[in-house]
């Protein structure tokens, strides 16, 4: 699905040959500062290469609309933030975002159940949520746009164990009922080795691939 | 009508009385700087010297070419205003941003108040084209101020919710949106607020001017209205040029935030 060749960002991370598999759950792991969110960035334009080149399903990503190529490939941030109004207004502005339809309130409960916040009214002023909420607010606003290929940065970096577990089920559930892509990285090996289908290790900006 | 006073010059230097009082209460209290106070005098004085012998010159020789080169001299003059005004660093696309918007914006509402609302003949008579351009760029240049300011702040604060609205898929005009949008209204703002407290709360300068010069309260509240109506649409096009333009300097080809370090 990805193939990077020769690809280098700054001093931050190089990447010689690596490729990432379709319908599979790629973790990546490793130090922190080692490039990890620098990795996921390169995949969805976020950011562009200094050189080398980037393919997503055989063609150049230089070639895709960046926009169109997000709403593909959508990444939810290591430190997510929510927008300002009620988590209503968070769902309804992610759908605008990818240009989807607004959904029925029905839809936006069972996705606020998918990430336990089922007690959650959705006239609720998203702002006013605990931090651990808003992340599971902005896991269920990226979850909204159904997906295929998903990159999360440390789900669950803000998140105590037992909603750590939750929210990664919860994705990896999803990802496995639709047969989609995951790329996740991760400060666990524990996490990558339980849930990952192919492991990749970015150490100092350098990179390992182990299945 | 009555033709204005003309001040004696013995008289008009009476009022430097005003600048002895405030001089002696510095002195006495030992606040603030005597020089700058002197020199902030003498600046308005020579200033306005000079200026009254240039406009005195232009208005016994109207010439267009003369009136086009004093509009450039203001807008330019404007323009390198407000960059100076910005605390935060900003792009060279910014500032090419800021002075398009500054000179389409100004430039339009100048013609359309000075041909369409004043039915000025000749276009360029200086008496009339001066002070009205002059008020519409002064006011713009003021609006735009806030609008970069609240822009780039905007921007620059909120990186992350931008790059979260960019990840789930929305292109930079919608992702700065609402920055956009908060800019905007937050520059007009002062406008607005002048308008509600006009002739209440107190008469405006170019209305009490023209009532001194012995135009009939009426006549002066006609061009008052007018050239706020002016003001309003000059500093409306100017921000929302600046907003929509501005905000896009922000973003690369590839829809990417790129932002300039402060440092």
């Amino acid at each position: 699905m990805f193939k990077l060749n020769n690809v280098k960002y700054k001093n931050i991370l190089k990447v010689n040959n690596l490729e990432l598999e379709e319908n599979k759950i790629t973790c990546i792991v490793g130090k922190s500062g080692g490039g990890k969110t620098t990795f996921l960035k390169l995949l969805n334009n976020m950011i562009s290469p200094s050189s080398g080149i980037i393919k997503f399903k055989g063609k150049n990503i230089v070639d895709y609309d960046p926009v169109g190529l997000r709403r593909e490939i959508p990444m939810l941030p290591q430190n997510p933030v929510v927008f300002s109004g009620t988590i209503k207004d968070n769902f309804d502005l992610a759908l605008k975002y990818a240009e989807l339809k607004t959904k029925s309130k029905k839809a936006y409960k069972e996705i606020l159940g998918k990430v336990g916040l089922e007690e959650q009214k959705l006239d609720k002023i998203a702002e006013d949520l605990s931090g651990g909420e808003k992340q599971r607010i902005s896991l269920a606003r990226i979850l909204l746009l159904e997906p295929n290929i998903l990159l999360l940065d440390e789900p669950s970096s803000a998140l105590d164990e037992k909603t750590e577990k939750l929210i990664i089920d919860t994705v990896v559930n999803y990802i496995k009922r639709k047969n989609g892509t995951l790329i996740m990285v991760t400060h666990s090996t524990k996490i990558a080795k339980e849930y990952g289908d192919e492991i990749v290790t970015i150490n100092h900006g350098k990179i390992d691939k182990s299945n | 009508m009555e033709g204005t006073i003309n001040i004696e010059l013995i008289r008009l230097i009476s009022a430097y009385i005003f600048v002895l009082i405030l001089l002696a209460i510095v002195k006495y209290k030992k606040i603030g700087n005597q020089g700058q106070i002197i020199l902030a005098s003498l600046r308005m004085t020579i200033q306005l010297v000079i200026v009254g012998f240039v406009l005195t010159y232009i208005f016994q020789n109207p010439n267009p070419y003369i009136i086009l080169g004093i509009l450039v001299l203001m807008e330019g003059f404007a323009i390198f205003n407000i960059f100076g005004r910005v605390q935060r660093k900003i792009s060279k696309n910014l500032k090419m941003v800021i002075a398009f918007s500054m000179i389409t914006g100004t430039v339009i509402s100048i013609l359309y108040f000075i041909l369409i609302v004043v039915n000025l003949e000749p276009w360029f008579k200086p008496q009339y084209f001066i002070p009205l351009s002059g008020m519409l760029i002064g006011n713009s240049m003021t609006g735009i101020s806030l609008g970069v300011e609240g822009l780039v702040n905007g921007i620059k604060d909120n990186k992350e919710l931008i790059e979260n609205a960019l990840m789930l898929g929305a292109d930079p005009a919608e992702a700065s949106k609402e920055i956009s949008n908060r800019a905007f209204y937050n520059a007009i703002l002062p406008t607005l607020n002048s308008m509600l407290g006009m002739g209440i709360v107190f008469l405006p300068g170019m209305m009490t001017g023209q009532m001194l010069a012995g135009a009939t309260p009426i006549t002066a509240i006609k061009y008052q209205i007018a050239i706020m109506m002016g003001i309003l649409g000059s500093v409306t096009l100017t921000v929302y040029l600046l907003v929509t333009f501005g905000a896009k300097s922000f973003f690369n080809e590839r829809a990417q935030i790129k932002i300039e370090n402060d440092k």
